[in-house]
């Protein structure tokens, strides 16, 4: 055995009082419509490439809401594992190493769909791109570690950067622009520490940045600040490690620089030049209340300051999420959702989700 | 690009390197992932070593939170020793990768699989998840048989003489006297539970078979129907009757598996509750892995003979 193998399948069923369900479960492995939807089936690879590089893999097949098969790379790289000096080096496809949530795979999320606050700033996808990242595991007693990322700064999984769907954030036609220089890259430095409080009780604390162009216009740009906590008890005497209470919380800060631009709804006329600023943030509690159940609750709230064209992705929402998840075994969850919903402009909806999903083959390890 | 060009200054002004130039002098750092195998490596390295464990006594070993803390703990190792058999297989991994020490990486001299030598049991044939999470590798439980400690015991003072060609008299001889205290307790314990050969037990999880092997005694049922599965009431109504028709009258319970569930098939039974432990310093009194099978046989005697 060369490789690790493993798949991934994730189910959902459910209802809400809008019809327009995309409108509301804006992230790409959310449930999409009234009904079933099947939005991430993942096969996983892994292995040791040779004594220098270990290779990961993750190819996403998903139905869309209009019951299409869709195939995406969602990740393909290497990673070292000797560099001198606590260095390490990341090349390939990746999900971006800025906050909490943004790197996980859906599989290993704690509700059935994608924090608002990251889809507003990083697209239904969550951030992703081709590049490399260097991380510096710092000489400390404590756990520290410096990271940079220096990403192509094009396509759909660079939403706050040359995006092709950026007009939903700024209204305007974007603009065709080239790579002419290491400024036309995104650069996204993060620092992470971490303490054990008690033998019981760890926190991680970490802040990361995202820095680079967007196509709104020729020259301008776009920055994304974030910072993100994740504290966790775990009983000493943790069966299957459970009972266990964890919070973790993300509040992220974007300043898109908008450039005068032809209006895309209407384009003998343009929209001016300014600065698009744009919040949001969650909070998450879960409580594992014993081995294989896990109850939890999920406050979001986003806003954008209002702007020459007013967006749906930026104006005022607030989401409350209460869910309950069963684990049959290790490798099966039927997870239960409700969402409550408040969307200025749109008002009130509530929507009821059921979530199955089933793995195969090998059982990537959770990270902390 | 500028950050990286700083972080690289950085990286070389202050991670020097730590490696084999090290002074003898100072002591091998030696991270082991549960308590029982830093018992035995305390052992075999003695004063050359400073040994760590990364589970807790008290906590299941299959179900280690990976935390930020253990990234720092490998990244620092001179050697590491892991059960094997995939018992950490849930949370060791992506520490390694954010450890990044070639010192302990798979085949070096630093990396002891505690697992290698051993005769597996209960190695299944055809993999099915349907059956449980059963380890493809085996019961990776097998520390509870002395004369397995003595195998894991040489590997690690094989291991630790080619990392520290120094101390590899003090190795030697330390494994000498390891062994010796084996022979000699393993020979005691046999006498204390040999009135009870072929007596019947019930486990939480398939966790003491390797024990109930080398000392004559018949685990009848576990309370998890599949290994990982948790206790239903119907599979519990089937090991109460094993329990009533083969006259089983002791239940062996780990600080972390469910007291309760054991008490209440206890109830129906008329048999007794056992606290014992695989990792020493779960129980108080027992921080040496000697000191641990001591208290399991103990434990063991008094309940089997309470029932007599």
């Amino acid at each position: 055995m060369y490789m690790n193998i493993g798949f991934s399948g994730l189910v959902d069923a459910g209802w809400s009082t809008t019809a327009d369900v995309q409108s509301l479960q804006r992230g790409d492995h959310d449930p999409a419509v009234r009904g079933f939807t099947v939005p991430n089936e993942e096969i996983t690879l892994d292995g040791a490439v040779d004594p220098y590089f270990k290779g990961f893999v993750n190819i996403v097949y998903k139905v869309d809401a209009e019951g299409e098969s869709a195939t995406e790379l969602e990740e393909a790289y290497v990673l070292t594992t000797s560099l001198p000096s606590n260095l390490q080096l990341k090349v390939g496809q990746f999900f971006t190493e800025f906050g909490r949530q943004n790197p996980q795979h859906p599989h290993s999320w704690a509700f059935v769909d994608q924090p608002l606050v990251l889809n507003r700033m990083f697209g239904p996808d969550g951030m992703r791109g081709q590049g490399a990242r260097l991380s510096w595991l710092v000489p400390t007693s404590f756990y520290a570690e410096a990271m940079v990322s220096v990403l192509n700064s094009l396509g759909e999984t660079m939403f706050s950067f040359r995006s092709e769907e950026s007009s939903e954030i700024h209204g305007g036609i974007p603009a065709e622009r080239d790579v002419s220089g290491g400024g036309d890259m995104v650069v996204v430095p993060r620092l992470a520490t971490s303490f054990d409080l008690t033998s019981t009780q760890t926190l991680l604390l970490g802040v990361s940045g995202a820095f680079g162009p967007n196509n709104s216009g020729p020259s301008s740009s776009s920055s994304v600040l974030g910072a993100d906590v994740y504290w966790k008890w775990k009983s000493a005497t943790a069966l299957q490690g459970f009972p266990f209470f964890s919070l973790q919380g993300e509040y992220l800060n974007r300043s898109y620089g908008a450039a005068e631009r032809v209006t895309a709804a209407d384009p003998i006329s343009t929209l001016p030049s300014e600065t698009l600023k744009d919040r949001g943030a969650y909070g998450q509690l879960l409580w594992g209340i014993r081995p294989r159940i896990v109850a939890g609750f999920r406050g979001e709230w986003a806003n954008g300051d209002d702007a020459a064209f007013e967006s749906e992705l930026r104006s005022r929402r607030i989401r409350l999420s209460p869910n309950f998840t069963y684990y049959p075994s290790e490798f099966s969850k039927v997870r239960f959702q409700y969402n409550f919903d408040d969307r200025k402009g749109f008002g009130r909806d509530h929507s009821l989700w059921l979530q199955f999903e089933f793995i195969l083959g090998a059982h990537a390890a959770h990270r902390f | 690009m500028k950050t990286i060009t700083l972080l690289t200054f950085a990286a070389a002004a202050l991670g020097a390197p730590r490696g084999s130039s090290a002074p003898a002098a100072a002591p091998l750092s030696v991270v082991a992932t549960t308590p029982d195998l830093a018992s035995i490596a305390k052992a075999i390295g003695g004063d050359a070593v400073d040994v760590k464990a990364l589970a807790k006594p008290t906590e299941d070993s299959h179900f280690v939170d990976a935390k930020p803390s253990h990234i720092v703990t490998l990244n620092r190792a001179d050697v590491l020793i892991e059960g094997g058999a995939e018992l950490e297989l849930g949370w060791l991994p992506p520490l390694l990768e954010s450890a990044r020490n070639s010192r302990i990486a798979a085949g070096a001299p630093g990396r002891i699989v505690a697992s290698t030598g051993i005769t597996m049991k209960e190695k299944p044939v055809a993999f099915d998840r349907s059956k449980g999470d059963v380890h493809a590798l085996g019961n990776p439980h097998f520390l509870v048989d002395p004369l397995n400690a003595k195998i894991v015991a040489a590997n690690i003072a094989d291991h630790l003489a080619r990392v520290a060609p120094a101390s590899a008299s003090v190795f030697k001889a330390n494994l000498a006297t390891f062994n010796a205290t084996i022979d000699a307790k393993l020979a005691e314990w046999q006498k204390q539970l040999s009135p009870f050969e072929g007596a019947k037990i019930v486990t939480y999880h398939k966790d003491f078979n390797y024990l109930a092997d080398r000392f004559g005694l018949e685990v009848v049922e576990t309370l998890e129907p599949k290994p990982g599965i948790a206790p239903s009431p119907s599979h519990l109504a089937v090991v109460i009757a094993a329990m009533r028709a083969q006259n089983a009258k002791v239940i062996l319970v780990q600080p972390f598996q469910n007291r309760k569930t054991a008490e209440t098939v206890a109830r129906q039974t008329g048999a007794t509750v056992l606290d014992v432990s695989q990792q020493p310093g779960a129980i108080k009194g027992t921080d040496t892995y000697i000191a641990l099978m001591d208290h399991v046989v103990r434990t063991l005697v008094n309940g089997l003979q309470g029932d007599k």
